[in-house]
C-alpha cells in the first residue's frame, strides 16, 4: 500500500514536472517571437521616452511617479489588452499546431500565456523602470513608491493579458471580442470609477466607507492605484477609495489587502482562460 | 491501429458526427471522402485530439486520445494550410518542435532534402511561398517517424514535382506500415493513393470499401463521377 502510494506521488511529481517543463519550452518561442516583433518594442520605447520626459520635465521624482501611475493605469490595460488579442488571434493556428504535439492542454496555455505576459511585463519595467532607476533615486524619490509602481505596473500587465487571452478563447469573431474589450476597458478605467462618485455624493448621508471599500476591490485599476498612493503620505492625492482605505485599514493592513486582492485577481482570469481552454475545440 | 467507437460530436445544436464506428489498420491507406460539411476535418481533429468528443471512444494503438498527450506522439499531422509564427525560420521552427518533444530525429536532413528546403531554411517563414510552407509542414509531419499519419488536402499548393514526391513518400511509409488517413479533393490522387474510402454523409458513415465497390455499386467507371453519385445520395 504504501509503496503504492509513494509510486503514485512520484509519478505525480514527475507528470508535473514535465508540465512546468513543457511550458517553459511553449513560452520560449513566444517570448522570442514576440522579442522580433515591432510591437513590444514600439511599447517600450513609448514608456522609455514618456517617463524620462516626466522625470526630466517634472523636476520632482514622486510627482513623476504620479504622472506615470495614472498613465500605467489607463494605457497598460489597454495594450494589454489590445496586444493580447490580437496576438491570441495571430497565433491560434501555430496554438493548434503546438496541440497536435504530445504536450498537454495546462502547459501549453500556460507557457503560451506567459509567453505573451511575460515579455509585456519586461517592457514595462525596463521602458518605465529604467528612467527612475537612473534618474528618479538620484532626484530623491522613495524606492519603496517606485517599487510599488513597478509591482502595479506588472500586475496590471498580467491581469489584462489573461482578460485578453479569455476573451479571445470565448469569442470566435474578432470584431466581437475586441469590442468587448475595449468595453472592459472603459469600464474599469472610467465608468467604474464615475459610478463610485455618483454611489459617494448620492450617499453622502450615510456611512458608506465600508461598501466603498467593497466596491474597490472588484476594479484592479482601483486597487492598482490604492497601492501605489498608500506609499505616499499626501492622503489629499489619494482621491476618495484612496482616502477610505487608509484610513480603514492604515497603510500596512491597507497594502496587504491592495497587494492581496489584485494578486487574486491575477490568478482568476488565468484559471478560467485555463479552464476554458482545456474544454475549447480547436 | 486507430479505433473509432461510437464517436459523437455536436457544435451547440448541430450535430457533426452521429455514432461512428470505424478502423483503421495498419499499411492502409484510407481517404476520408463526402461533400463539404460532412465531418471530415472534425473526425481528423477529434482523432488528434484537437476537437474533443462527446461520447464514444477513440483509440490509437489501445490506447484512448481523449485529453492524452502521449498518443499525439503516434501522430503526424498534415493540415490543410499550414500556420507558422511569421518571425521563425524553417529552421528554428524544426529545432523548436524537437525541443519541445525533446526529441532529435535522425532523419531531419534526409527529409529537408527530399523536400528540396535547403535553399529556405534561413529565410522567415512570412516570407515563403505556401507551396514551400506546405513542404515545411510535410517534413514535421515524417519527421518523428509516427505510425499514424493524418494528412488533410496533403498535396494542395505544391507543384508537381514536390506532389510528386510527397505521394511517393506517403506510399512508402504505407509499405513500411503506418496507418494512413487522408482528404482529398482531386480524385487522380484519390486513385493514385488510396486502398479505401471511407464516404461520411451528413456525420454518419455511408460507405467503407475499395474504390472498385464504389465504382461497381454506382455503375460508373469513372471515379469522380462515381463519388459525385455518392454524394447525391444515389448508389447507397
Amino acid at each position: 500500500m504504501i509503496l503504492s502510494h509513494n509510486q503514485a506521488s512520484l509519478q505525480s511529481t514527475k507528470k508535473r514536472r514535465s508540465t512546468v517543463k513543457s511550458a517553459l519550452k511553449v513560452m520560449k518561442y513566444g517570448f522570442f517571437d514576440l522579442l522580433r516583433s515591432r510591437w513590444i518594442i514600439i511599447y517600450t520605447l513609448f514608456y522609455l521616452v514618456v517617463t524620462s520626459g516626466l522625470l526630466y520635465f517634472g523636476g520632482d521624482a514622486n510627482q513623476a511617479v504620479l504622472s506615470t501611475l495614472n498613465l500605467v493605469l489607463l494605457v497598460v490595460p489597454l495594450i494589454s489588452l489590445v496586444l493580447g488579442l490580437s496576438y491570441f488571434y495571430y497565433t491560434r493556428d501555430f496554438i493548434e499546431l503546438i496541440l497536435t504535439q504530445p504536450i498537454g492542454r495546462s502547459s501549453v496555455f500556460l507557457g503560451h500565456f506567459a509567453g505573451l505576459a511575460l515579455p509585456l511585463v519586461a517592457a514595462f519595467l525596463l521602458g518605465s523602470g529604467l528612467p527612475f532607476l537612473l534618474a528618479g533615486v538620484r532626484q530623491g524619490a522613495d524606492w519603496r513608491v517606485i517599487a510599488s509602481l513597478m509591482v502595479a505596473g506588472t500586475l496590471v500587465s498580467l491581469i489584462f493579458s489573461a482578460l485578453a487571452f479569455w476573451i479571445g478563447l470565448v469569442n470566435e469573431e474578432r470584431v466581437k471580442a475586441l469590442g468587448l474589450a475595449l468595453a472592459v476597458w472603459l469600464g474599469l478605467t472610467m465608468i467604474y470609477d464615475g459610478l463610485l462618485l455618483l454611489f459617494s455624493i448620492l450617499m453622502q448621508a450615510y456611512p458608506i466607507e465600508r461598501s466603498l471599500i467593497i466596491l474597490s476591490l472588484f476594479n484592479p485599476i482601483d486597487l492598482s492605484r490604492i497601492l501605489v498612493l498608500l506609499q505616499l503620505d499626501t492622503a489629499a492625492l489619494m482621491g476618495y477609495t484612496g482616502a477610505v482605505f487608509q484610513r480603514f485599514f492604515g497603510s500596512y493592513l491597507g497594502i496587504l489587502i491592495s497587494l492581496g486582492s489584485l494578486i487574486l485577481w491575477t490568478a482568476l482570469p488565468i484559471y478560467f482562460g485555463l479552464r476554458s481552454f482545456k474544454k475549447k475545440n480547436f | 491501429m486507430v479505433n473509432l467507437q461510437q464517436v459523437s460530436k455536436s457544435f451547440g445544436k448541430l450535430e457533426v458526427l452521429k455514432g461512428l464506428n470505424a478502423t483503421f489498420e495498419e499499411g492502409k491507406i484510407t481517404a476520408v471522402v463526402g461533400p463539404n460539411a460532412s465531418g471530415k476535418t472534425t473526425l481528423m481533429k477529434s482523432i488528434l485530439g484537437l476537437v474533443l468528443a462527446d461520447d464514444g471512444q477513440i483509440q490509437i494503438d489501445g490506447e484512448t486520445a481523449f485529453h492524452n498527450p502521449l498518443s499525439r506522439s503516434k501522430i503526424g499531422y498534415m493540415p490543410q494550410k499550414a500556420q507558422f509564427p511569421d518571425n521563425l525560420k524553417p529552421i528554428e521552427l524544426l529545432n523548436w518542435v524537437q525541443d519541445l518533444r525533446d526529441e532529435k530525429s535522425p532523419r531531419l536532413h534526409a527529409l529537408i532534402d527530399y523536400f528540396q528546403l535547403t535553399p529556405h531554411l534561413d529565410k522567415p517563414l512570412r516570407v515563403l511561398s505556401g507551396g514551400t510552407r506546405q513542404k515545411v509542414s510535410a517534413v514535421l509531419t515524417f519527421l518523428f517517424d509516427p505510425p499514424v499519419l493524418i494528412l488533410d488536402e496533403p498535396s494542395a499548393g505544391l507543384d508537381p514535382v514536390a506532389s510528386s514526391r510527397l505521394k511517393d513518400k506517403i506510399l512508402e511509409e504505407k509499405r513500411r506500415g503506418k496507418v494512413i488517413i487522408l482528404t482529398s479533393h482531386v480524385m487522380s490522387e484519390l486513385e493514385e493513393l488510396a486502398d479505401e474510402v471511407l464516404f461520411l454523409l451528413e456525420g454518419k458513415i455511408v460507405f467503407k470499401g475499395s474504390l472498385d465497390e464504389i465504382r461497381k455499386r454506382t455503375g460508373e467507371p469513372r471515379l469522380e463521377r462515381a463519388i459525385a453519385k455518392f454524394m447525391e445520395g444515389r448508389g447507397l
